[in-house]
């Protein structure tokens, strides 16, 4: 068995191992050395200035702007996503407990859930295009239904009041098909007759959801948390597409601010670095934290 | 675990739908269901119907049926926005990067799934754990590499970053997938001669089949629908955008010269066949979408 197997390996592991290393892996390490340095860009010079971009950051209002944002996305884009989640999956694969099969899914439970995934194969450009009609002003899908019911409509995205919650809702609205898929795809795993039992011992559609579903799920709602958390750090695509982080930063997030810090008028590349590393130690934190915060003791069902 | 609330546990007599009480929350509940039906639907459907519109329509009457049937707004969509031609350019580079993925990132999992050798887990640790980083953090350093490469602009760059982008998780998925075949297989044709190459094109490869499936779907959905890293890397010549890029710089554009229907119908032939490809293999595409997830 092991004679010839070197040939193999070498063949087999140093192509990918040469592309990942040039693209991938000296990008990211070379990023944390550019963040030390003071280079703007095109010409050769980088001085070397210790951690002095860090502390710019400290006391950049742009910066702590973004972050907020961010951390509201973080603490409102998971919650409302996985509860809407959790509902329609709930209903979706058991909201139908009449008859002979005990528990099963509503009708037309296929179409549903062919329906509610359609943003999740959509490009995030395209879906920030077409919110960014919709929430046009005049000619958009909402005004219009709004004028009929005396409502003149604000501006949704040139409004620096509203603008981030219209991004917010539209990173819920794709996401949340996902995870309904996601989410009916494990309670599909657990068997049926725990919920004829639970069914025979009385028990209401809430009790079953709180104290059944939800704890033989927590590995998936756990996977489902980190996953939207991270994505809460980023939302550039929409953000950019949609309001480019106005009107008047009121939408920014730190990933279009990196962005424009590096490939906007001035290519402050030693400082937008600065921003990534610490994007990444908050990513990084928050899939820790995520992962500590719903730990549990697994249950198991064969 | 107490599953019991106060009321007496009685079984539902068999001919009769069990907790008629919940007669209400059903109509509730279908009623969320179909709203978010439509708040899915509604916005793709409107999108549909504003290509055929012309621009007065749109404006006037956001919510009205189009005049006529404008094929027109498409095929100035096609030609003079160039969508089109992002089409295709989109094509080649997907085509390029995901063969590519799925060759580099089927290759390296095997070997990480099969074998043992120094220091493999320190690689392998390597290669995964760029799925934990954000990819801004690389993407000016990223820019200069490709640059002192000579492949800034091309498509040729862009296929090796995606597919460079692309390998963590599918050596992820894929390992876990080959470590799932069974091993007596494998040392059944090795006794009878079978030389390791062909045990994995032969054997291996096509044993691996659904995992290679699964993700090759996600693959290819991330590929197509790529924004950044053609947004830093090739961003000033217009004949080589993507997609995503093209119909960025379409509503731009659009802004500027008010060309409404275009980009509608711009919007409408980009998004029907990616969603008529979906609702076509929509288990598999689902399945291979959520199964990197649940591993």
């Amino acid at each position: 068995m092991r004679h010839g197997k070197y040939p193999l390996i070498i063949a087999f592991l140093v192509p990918p191992l040469v592309l990942y290393g040039v693209f991938v892996l000296s990008p990211y390490l070379q990023a944390f050395q550019i963040s030390t340095t003071d280079w703007l860009g095109y010409s050769a010079d980088a001085n070397s200035v210790g951690l002095d971009n860090f502390v710019q950051l400290l006391r950049d209002d742009y910066v702590w702007n973004a972050i907020k944002n961010n951390a509201i996305l973080l603490a409102l884009v998971p919650v409302l996503t996985i509860a809407l989640g959790l509902f329609f999956a709930t209903m979706l694969n058991m909201g139908g407990r009449a008859g002979r099969a005990g528990v099963v899914g509503v009708r037309g439970t296929a179409a549903y859930r062919l329906v509610y995934f359609f943003p999740q194969v959509l490009s995030v450009v395209i879906i920030a295009v077409i919110w960014q009609q919709v929430y046009h002003p005049n000619a958009g899908l909402l005004n219009a239904a709004l004028k009929p019911l005396g409502i003149d409509g604000p501006s949704w995205l040139g409004d620096p009041r509203t603008a981030f919650w219209c991004v917010l809702a539209v990173m819920v609205w794709a996401n949340v098909g996902f995870y309904v898929v996601l989410f009916g795809a494990a309670m599909q795993a657990i068997p049926r007759d725990i919920y004829e039992a639970v069914l025979l011992d009385g028990a209401g559609r809430l009790v079953t959801l709180r104290r059944v579903t939800i704890p033989l799920l927590w590995d998936t709602v756990q996977v489902a948390w980190i996953y939207l958390a991270i994505a809460a750090l980023d939302g550039f695509i929409l953000v950019q597409r949609m309001t480019d982080g106005g009107p008047n930063f009121s939408s920014d997030v730190i990933g279009l601010r990196m962005y424009n810090t590096a490939f906007g008028s001035d290519t402050k590349f030693g400082y937008a670095s600065a921003i990534g590393v610490v994007m990444f130690f908050l990513t990084l934190s928050v899939a820790v934290l995520a992962l500590r915060a719903s730990r549990r003791d697994r249950i198991e069902f064969s | 675990m107490t599953l019991l609330d106060s009321r007496p546990s009685q079984a539902p007599p068999a001919d009769r739908p069990p907790r008629r009480e919940w007669g209400v929350a059903n109509v509730f509940s279908h009623g969320f269901l179909l709203l978010w039906g439509l708040l899915t639907t509604l916005p793709l459907l409107w999108v549909v119907m504003s290509s055929f519109k012309d621009d007065n329509e749109i404006l006037t009457d956001p919510w009205g049926l189009p005049g006529a049937l404008r094929l027109e707004n498409w095929q100035r969509a096609w030609t003079e926005a160039h969508i089109g031609q992002y089409f295709l350019n989109t094509f080649v580079v997907v085509s390029g990067s995901l063969a590519l993925t799925m060759l580099f990132g089927a290759t390296a999992a095997y070997v990480f799934a099969r074998y043992d050798f120094r220091f493999k887990q320190v690689f392998y640790y390597a290669f995964v754990g760029g799925m934990m980083f954000p990819v801004f953090l690389a993407l000016v350093p990223l820019f200069f590499v490709v640059r002192d490469a000579g492949l800034f602009n091309t498509w040729r760059g862009l296929i090796l970053v995606y597919a460079a982008y692309s390998l963590p998780f599918t050596v992820f998925f894929l390992t876990a997938f080959f470590r799932t075949l069974p091993q007596a297989v494998a040392e059944a044709a090795l006794i009878d001669g079978c030389g390791h190459f062909r045990l994995f094109f032969r054997v291996m490869l096509p044993m691996a089949r659904p995992g290679l499936i699964s993700v090759g779907i996600f693959n290819f959905l991330a590929q197509w629908n790529q924004f950044i890293l053609p947004q830093v890397l090739i961003p000033d010549d217009e004949s080589r955008y993507v997609l995503a890029q093209g119909l960025s710089a379409l509503a731009v554009s659009q802004g500027y010269q008010g060309d409404f229907s275009g980009l509608f119908a711009g919007l409408t032939i980009a998004m029907l066949p990616v969603l008529g490809v979906y609702a076509l293999f929509q288990r598999q595409i689902q399945s291979g979408l959520t199964a990197g997830q649940l591993k």
